[in-house]
């Protein structure tokens, strides 16, 4: 069974649903977002999704946009992302990680090669958010025979039609975006989720985690409540931001501020089924 | 060259949006659906004996075609070598052959039921010609480009203002086209009920790169006829600039399957291919994905796209539209590149030798040309499509010819 699957069970037979932070692996440069990773487990975090920085992520929105800039300037590479997944799992063996990103720095990577040495640091999963089910044939099988689970993305926009495409070559979990937009920017109303995931259950056994536009632990807590898991991303990623220097390295408490913030939005999700 | 020739040239994309190994649909889910909506869409028109028709007649009317392709006898004899025709899109309504595929998207558009029109702008060309079609037919347009491009262009991005459109600066990555197309696709996926996107290119994902080249394919139609009119054979060579592709795709494609018809695209080599500062996707970059589609890009040893460097910001573009890397990889089309200093000393010679005043973008066609003509004899008929006139390039020109204006 996979940290993932592992991960669901418990967190099913906890009756709760699971807790899921995205930050930009190398914000703002990596020996911060590593120690801030260091410390996701004990914060509440149960499901972590590192960013892969892209030069052109044409689905986020400003916030992630400059997070991914600020790695970038900083110099990070994969193989650096991935070399820092394998420090992690020498401290925690448990918590899943699911790198995510766009398709061309992998692709230069090399799918293989890049497949291979994911599994081999620890990685459990990958979302590739610009490898729809039309092109997706080049990873998913290298991704399946490595031991990697393919998270697909679903979207406001994939309708009945589609979804047993989008769904076929899915594992781990579904990461359902609950707005028809980029990252950081509207929020969803709960009941257009709790109808979403309503009609993605009847596609699928895999559990169904919701992202974007969601910022606080009321939001995270409402997610919860429909949703079995909620991902809070920009909200983070602004907070590190507000922590930065005007030449945008790391001031002082940085890391103890995000996991303040971090652990208040784990606190809403977990007393959202006991509310 | 690992893959197979071809029986023809003229087949691509397949129905995924491929050419070979490039094109396809790499964009998040979200849009997903859209993509196939504007598919079928087009296909639906294609289908429709009323569409070709209501397009020829705004192409005639309303941007002025057809184009002539005109005898440059001055710079023949200049040169001293092949024959040189101009194919005169810079004659078109808005100076630039952008027109031809905005006229057709925004027919489709209508089709459609879409009732707002978003599209990206580098030099302006597209922008200028996207807000025309908008004031054509009433519909609300939001232009996105770079800061950077908003302050090099500064009258087409008052022209686009003046027709009714919001011009919206980019200020995300660095500022430019490919940013501009960023911010575009952003857009879009958060108005997906209501908004077309107008591309600009023969770049995106799938169909709009296809569609695109069938948009400007008007320009190959019409050069073949009109030099079977003028000297009742078909032409020897065919030169056109390239940024991500579109004008050179018009006019390439309907000669594809002629094997005596030489082929050359130019792209810009900015300082020189070997600087680094550049816009040579196909002479200096390698495949990767970016907007959409597989093709060759400007990137580094990460997979991190690299900005283009050219003195025209219509070829600014760290890519190139999938179908050219295809023919690139088999050989059909000759790519080379031109810096911009010989796009500069081809600018000025067409203004004095033939009273045209060219764009920037078809100068890099015209110096690749004077490369070329001196070496061919007289009786070798060259075609090199004049894509946009260069009214919009005088400052920059000037500025870096150093006259102050």
């Amino acid at each position: 069974m996979s940290r993932i699957e592992r991960r669901f069970q418990a967190l099913k037979a906890e009756n709760r649903a699971g807790f899921v932070t995205f930050m930009t692996a190398g914000d703002p440069d990596l020996a911060t977002a590593e120690a801030l990773l260091a410390r996701l487990p004990a914060a509440g975090v149960d499901i972590i999704e590192w960013g892969m920085p892209f030069s052109d992520p044409m689905a986020d929105g400003p916030a992630i946009q400059a997070a991914g800039l600020r790695a970038l300037q900083a110099g990070t590479k994969l193989a650096q992302i991935l070399a820092a997944v394998g420090r992690f799992r020498k401290i925690d063996d448990e918590t899943p990680i699911v790198l995510m990103g766009y398709y061309n720095p992998v692709f230069r990577y090399g799918v293989d090669r890049f497949c291979t040495d994911a599994v081999a640091a620890g990685v459990d999963g990958i979302i590739i958010v610009d490898l729809p089910p039309e092109e997706s044939d080049e990873l998913t099988p290298q991704a399946r025979a490595a031991g990697l689970d393919f998270i697909r993305l679903t979207a406001p926009t994939s309708d009945d039609g589609r979804l047993p495409r989008v769904l076929a070559s899915a594992s781990g979990f579904i990461y359902h975006v609950a707005i028809a937009g980029i990252t950081g920017t509207r929020s969803a109303e709960p009941a257009d989720v709790a109808t979403a995931i309503a009609r993605l259950k009847r596609h699928t056994a895999l559990p169904v985690a919701v992202g974007f536009g969601i910022k606080t632990p009321e939001q995270a807590a409402a997610i919860a409540r429909i949703a079995d898991a909620a991902v809070v991303g920009s909200a983070i990623v602004e907070n590190i931001a507000r922590h930065l220097d005007t030449a945008g390295k790391p001031l002082p408490g940085l890391v103890d501020a995000v996991v303040a913030q971090v652990s208040a939005l784990a606190a809403g999700v977990r007393a959202a089924r006991k509310a | 060259m690992t893959h197979p020739i071809p029986n023809s040239y003229r087949t691509g994309p397949d129905q995924d949006g491929h050419f070979g190994p490039y094109g396809g649909r790499f964009v998040a889910e979200t849009l997903m659906p859209l993509i196939l909506q504007v598919e079928k869409a087009y296909e639906a028109a294609k289908a429709d004996p009323a569409f070709q028709p209501e397009l020829d007649y705004y192409l005639e009317h309303y941007v002025g075609r057809p184009s002539p392709l005109y005898h440059a006898a001055r710079l023949t004899e200049h040169f001293g070598g092949a024959k040189i025709y101009f194919k005169r899109d810079e004659l078109n309504h808005t100076g630039a052959h952008k027109i031809n595929n905005c006229m057709g998207q925004i027919l489709l558009a209508r089709r459609m039921g879409k009732t707002r029109i978003i599209a990206e702008t580098g030099a302006g060309q597209h922008g200028v010609a996207t807000a025309t079609v908008c004031a054509l037919f009433g519909l609300p347009c939001v232009i996105y480009m770079g800061q950077t491009d908003i302050e090099r262009q500064a009258p087409n991005v008052f022209r686009m203002k003046l027709l009714g459109a919001e011009v919206r600066s980019v200020t995300s990555g660095t500022g430019t086209l490919k940013d501009a197309m960023n911010d575009a696709m952003r857009d879009w996926v958060a108005n997906v009920d209501d908004t077309f996107y107008i591309i600009g290119t023969v770049a995106g994902p799938h169909p709009y790169p296809a569609m695109v080249r069938d948009f400007q394919m008007v320009i190959g139609n019409e050069t073949r006829e009109q030099m079977h009119k003028a000297e009742g054979r078909l032409p020897d060579t065919l030169v056109a600039a390239i940024g991500g592709g579109s004008n050179a795709m018009g006019l390439f494609f309907p000669f594809l399957d002629d094997p005596s018809v030489r082929i050359v695209g130019v792209e810009a080599a900015g300082h020189g291919v070997e600087t680094g500062k550049h816009a040579a996707s196909l002479n200096g970059g390698v495949p990767g994905v970016l907007h959409g589609n597989r093709t060759y890009l400007l990137q580094d040893d990460d997979g991190q796209i690299i900005d283009a460097h050219s003195i025209s910001a219509g070829l600014d573009y760290p890519g190139i539209g999938p179908e050219h890397a295809w023919l690139h990889d088999l050989g059909r089309v000759d790519y080379v590149s031109i810096t911009d200093r010989e796009a500069l000393e081809a600018f000025q010679l067409c203004a004095r030798l033939e009273g045209i005043i060219p764009a920037l973008e078809p100068a890099h066609a015209l110096a690749h040309v004077a490369k070329l003509a001196p070496t061919l004899p007289k009786d070798h008929l060259l075609v090199m499509n004049m894509c946009g006139r260069g009214d919009k390039d005088i400052f920059a020109v000037a500025e870096h010819l150093g006259v102050k204006l």
